[in-house]
């Protein structure tokens, strides 16, 4: 009897000695993103002093928001140049990765194993290494300091991580459901459209996340390509703000910046955490 | 291939036609995708190797000057000073990404309540960019305005707010700190992924027959993980070889240009003082080296999982 309850009580014992790591664990890792949320509402007067503690004192405020938004060209124009080339990018990657999974699962045609390894093997190579000729080809095709610009590089740099996910969501397809609707006279737009989309939906939902996420977030090259002010993205506008290029250093106005960049990829993570899972698994196994 | 013999030669031969044309349309479905590559990749990397052969300022004509660049790099001092510093810092920062990642990764793996929370938490500094947790962390390292040096300063640690940015040590140090926050999350889903494709029936035989933690995990988990290691090391490894953004943004390469990365100073050499290129020529160094490092990954992922 005695026994038996001290092993009960260690068990116990354990148990709260791992959450309390846990938990421990976890504020470490969760304070910097809560800190900045939290404080970007004081009043500016108290987001000069250090952040102890780091919830408005006195008062809740948006002052942060509004100082922000008189620096340079706003707020409002870099994020919308953010979630234009982040939506852009999304669409457009989706739109070539499916075709391209597509092709290279269900279909026999020349070179077809050279141009997927020629496509996967750009993974190997840093694209920091070819920034400046990327300047020169828009320059020459006329996409030089333009969004757009942007998005083709960002879709190709998703292009090897997203057609190998479409291709391997596309083989997971039994040929038997392609082989019934080809009986039903299905040709192969519609084939594509009505038959195969409804069933790689998880994997161009994982595409479009990558997809979103790598260019809200990317940074050098949006430093290198976009010179015109009116073309910056948040990452971009807001290392100018915290670099002193607007005059003294707001600290109050960069912790508001940060959240603007930091909210959208929490918020897509938190909603679509397992479909982000899997393409890290994805990548991974294989 | 069955039911190709089992239909009759005619019916054969026009399902075969039929593929056949079917087939090519593969390529028309391909074609966006490799049309992007080969603009947005293949040329520029074409023309990275061409103009490191040039001197090609951003204004006026480029001459050709063969190999001059790489002369020039083997004297470049500071290059080899950033290619050291990259070197050092992706030793250290792999090494602290790993000491952290491990245990979370053992920690999230075993299904008890609250996993889910747990593992949320550590991953959501991965999701936020590079650029964000910068300006984020240059802000918590700021002397008057931040948290560490007025909270050390309040708490009665020091006896003055000291600029952690200010030297070498603190300031390295720092980037450190911020960088394994941001990405033991990541590290530790590659390495969860390879804990759970162990068989638990192996751990449970070896705990029977009277293997302690360690010792399992020395026999059992460490080989049987060896190639999801691999990868999740190669990912660190390539990842801090190209850092960047940390260093621009929260130290723009100080104190005294003792934090430039190589990807740093091929962007001061091409986009500050327009020398196109000569920073070609140290991107062509530093691809190698990204292949070299990719190269032995593909070795090192190839091996089958668990034979020495």
């Amino acid at each position: 009897m005695m026994a038996q309850a001290r092993s009960r009580n260690r068990r116990i014992g354990m148990q709260v000695a791992e959450h309390a790591t846990g938990i421990i664990a976890s504020l470490l890792f969760l304070a910097p993103i809560v800190w900045t949320v939290l404080s970007a509402f004081k009043p500016a007067q108290e987001s000069r002093q250090p952040p102890l503690p780091p919830w408005p004192t006195t008062g809740f405020s948006v002052e942060n928001y509004e100082t922000l938004n008189t620096f340079g060209d706003g707020l409002w124009l870099p994020a919308q140049n953010s979630i234009y080339v982040s939506v852009m990018t999304v669409v457009l990657s989706v739109i070539v990765s499916v075709l391209a999974g597509y092709g290279f699962s269900r279909f026999r045609f020349p070179l077809k194993n050279l141009l997927f390894v020629l496509i996967l093997s750009t993974i190997m190579i840093p694209f920091q290494s070819i920034l400046t000729p990327i300047f020169l080809v828009l320059t020459k095709i006329g996409l030089h300091n333009t969004l757009t610009g942007l998005v083709c590089v960002y879709v190709t740099l998703q292009l090897p991580f997203s057609i190998f996910m479409m291709r391997n969501a596309f083989d997971a397809v039994p040929r038997e459901i392609e082989e019934a609707a080809r009986m039903d006279g299905a040709n192969n737009v519609t084939m594509l459209l009505r038959v195969m989309l409804p069933l790689v939906w998880p994997g161009i939902v994982t595409i479009a996340l990558f997809a979103f996420l790598g260019a809200w977030n990317e940074f050098l090259a949006a430093l290198v390509l976009m010179t015109d002010q009116s073309k910056f993205t948040l990452p971009i506008m807001m290392t100018a703000l915290q670099s002193g290029r607007f005059g003294a250093i707001d600290w109050g106005a960069v912790q508001a910046g940060v959240t603007v960049m930091m909210v959208p990829c929490l918020v897509l993570f938190l909603l679509l955490q397992r479909f982000y899972i899997r393409g890290l698994m994805a990548g991974a196994v294989k | 291939m069955t039911t190709i013999a089992a239909t009759s030669a005619p019916a054969r031969r026009r399902k075969l036609v039929g593929a056949g044309r079917r087939q090519w349309i593969g390529l028309l479905y391909v074609a966006p995708a490799v049309a992007l590559v080969v603009v947005f990749f293949i040329i520029p990397l074409c023309m990275t190797a061409w103009m490191s052969l040039h001197n090609w300022p951003l204004m006026g004509a480029h001459s050709f000057i063969g190999l001059d660049n790489y002369w020039a790099i083997l004297r470049d001092t500071r290059f080899w000073n950033a290619l050291k510093f990259t070197g050092y810092y992706t030793v250290i920062v792999t090494i602290a990404i790993f000491v952290v990642a491990f245990p979370l990764a053992l920690f999230i793996e075993r299904p008890r309540p609250l996993t889910g929370f747990y593992r949320t938490s550590f991953f959501m500094p991965a999701v936020i960019g590079f650029a964000s947790a910068s300006l984020l962390w240059s802000w918590l390292l700021n002397v008057d305005s931040g948290l560490f040096s007025p909270a050390a300063f309040e708490l009665g640690l020091t006896e003055k707010k000291v600029n952690l940015l200010a030297t070498f040590q603190p300031a390295f140090w720092s980037i450190i700190a911020m960088v394994v926050w941001k990405v033991a999350g990541f590290t530790m889903i590659i390495l969860m992924t390879g804990l759970q494709s162990i068989p638990p029936d192996l751990q449970e035989a070896a705990m029977i027959d009277g293997a302690g933690p360690l010792a399992r995990f020395r026999a059992i988990t460490l080989p049987l993980m060896r190639r999801t290691l691999a990868l999740a090391l190669i990912l660190s490894v390539a990842g801090s070889v190209l850092a960047f953004d940390q260093f621009y943004i929260i130290l723009r390469g100080g104190p005294r240009n003792q934090t430039l990365t190589a990807v740093y100073w091929i962007f001061n050499q091409s986009f500050v003082s327009f020398k196109l290129g000569y920073g070609a020529a140290l991107s062509m160094v530093l691809l190698v080296i990204l292949v070299a490092l990719s190269l032995i990954q593909l070795r090192l992922l190839r091996q089958p999982e668990g034979v020495e």
